[in-house]
């Protein structure tokens, strides 16, 4: 497909390798997070950890919504399906994600609630207009890329005056999120390792735009380079950050300039404002509470806002003990240290955040990367 | 989850809707978030709705920028 296919050309992406490997400073170890999970994915099922130089480490960040999604907003999901008759709409994604007690919304629909999963949030809402007699609820995740769908479903159930919708709105927000990883509290507790670079959000920068990763750039004087998903992509931002770091610069540059503008995509930045205002807090799946990182739904559109239909209060649920993703997500670990890791801990049947979606570092590694370990490793015996 | 593709608007079907064509599969998309979207140009889709409009300029300028990497037989250029 057009503007595909060219961005995961295998020669230039040799070519491509060979500059980096180039400019690599002797010596030096360069440690880059990406944050995104699509950028994770690319990473493996391309083989880019392959092709860089082994002063270049690449850490995988947070940025799986349905990864970070806590146990405790499934459970309340669960709870209003199983407990309360409501019709339950969702992205597939969420569907494996673990909560308490053994369940997921998959297991939960095996027992008998009505989960259905939508392609998108307009689905949800027809839902709701198909069976006027059903409390329809639309579990909403995703970062800044998904929210301007799900605002546009608000405002349209508002002036269509749908009376039986409501959103669980569980959206969260990048730019908090990559500063928490650098300052939280929790750094203590884990350790930390340093990042020298960000390779930035590909779709949520096309709705933010490049401006608010700016003043990160220059506060935590850590350059970040915004990325395409496709491998050349990838590629070609590692090589910006390399050249960043041996000149000693801090900056945002836009390598996915062909989607990306500065200032972003206005249109969707006023439907979310419109809808949506900051939470003080929200709980992440690994990082634990993070403040002003996600959104609620505002007071003018309260019909709407499931938490308040229904009365819900949010009670956090701990991980498994063993479970190590709160240390993979900040690059103090890879997969392969944790004990759970394709033991107990599977794609078919995840305990921690980072094996849910195929885009978390767990499940990429899982899919793609434990082949690599075991060549090296030599023949099982 | 924050997948997206890029594909081409061949038909506006209201203010707020257009047909798209992804590799051949035509399909209803919104464009409530480009309202300046037009037949031809490439918008990027996600969740059903075009989140953004795609720059063939800046994609050549992209894919020029790769393509200027030096061929693995030619000498890298001193720097």
């Amino acid at each position: 497909m057009r503007y595909i296919d060219e961005f995961r050309d295998g020669a230039l992406a040799q070519r491509l390798a060979e500059r980096i490997a180039a400019e690599v400073r002797p010596g030096r170890t360069y440690r880059f997070m990406e944050f995104c999970g699509g950028h994770t994915h690319a990473l493996s099922r391309y083989g880019i950890a392959e092709l860089l130089p082994p002063g270049i480490r690449m850490i995988h960040g947070p940025g799986c919504p349905v990864c970070v999604l806590p146990i405790g907003r499934i459970d309340q999901a669960i709870g209003l399906a199983l407990e309360r008759g409501a019709l339950l709409a969702t992205y597939g994604d969420v569907m494996r994600v673990p909560a308490s007690g053994g369940l997921s919304l998959m297991r939960a629909k095996a027992r008998g609630a009505d989960i259905r999963m939508v392609y998108s949030a307009a689905d949800a809402l027809a839902l709701a207009q198909a069976n006027p007699s059903r409390e329809v609820v639309f579990l909403a995740i995703g970062f800044e890329t998904t929210t301007p769908p799900t605002a546009l479903v608000i405002r349209r159930a508002a002036r269509e005056g749908v009376a039986n919708f409501s959103v669980l709105c569980c959206h969260v927000l990048t730019p908090s999120a990559i500063t928490h990883i650098l300052e939280s509290a929790e750094v203590r507790a884990y350790g930390t390792v340093p990042i020298d670079g960000f390779v930035g959000p590909a779709h949520v920068s096309i709705v933010i735009g490049a401006g608010p990763y700016e003043h990160f750039a220059e506060e935590y004087r850590k350059p970040v380079v915004i990325a395409g998903f496709e491998p050349l992509d990838v590629m070609q931002a590692i090589l910006m950050l390399v050249r960043q770091v041996n000149e000693g610069r801090a900056q945002v540059e836009n390598e996915f300039a062909r989607a990306v503008t500065r200032d972003g995509n206005l249109a969707a930045q006023a439907a979310v404002s419109e809808v949506f205002e900051l939470r003080p807090a929200f709980e992440w799946r690994g990082l634990g509470e993070v403040p002003y990182s996600a959104l609620r739904i505002r007071r003018a559109f309260a019909a709407f806002d499931a938490e308040r239909r229904f009365g819900l209060a949010y009670a956090p649920v701990p991980d498994h003990k063993g479970c190590e993703c709160g240390a993979i997500l900040r690059g103090v670990k890879t997969p392969v240290d944790c004990r759970l890791f394709d033991t107990v801990c599977t794609p078919e049947s995840p305990m921690g955040s980072c094996m849910v979606s195929t885009e978390g570092a767990c499940a990429a590694h899982y899919s793609y990367g434990r082949f690599r370990d075991a060549r090296l490793q030599g023949p099982a015996t | 989850m924050c997948l997206a593709l890029p594909a081409r608007v061949v038909a506006l079907v209201d203010a707020e809707t257009a047909t798209v064509d992804l590799g051949g599969v035509r399909k209803p998309v919104s464009i409530a978030l480009v309202p300046e979207a037009r037949v031809d140009d490439y918008v990027i889709v996600h969740v059903g709705h075009a989140i953004g409009l795609l720059d063939p300029a800046e994609a050549a300028r992209t894919l020029a920028l790769f393509a200027q990497m030096p061929a693995p037989d030619a000498p890298a250029s001193p720097s």
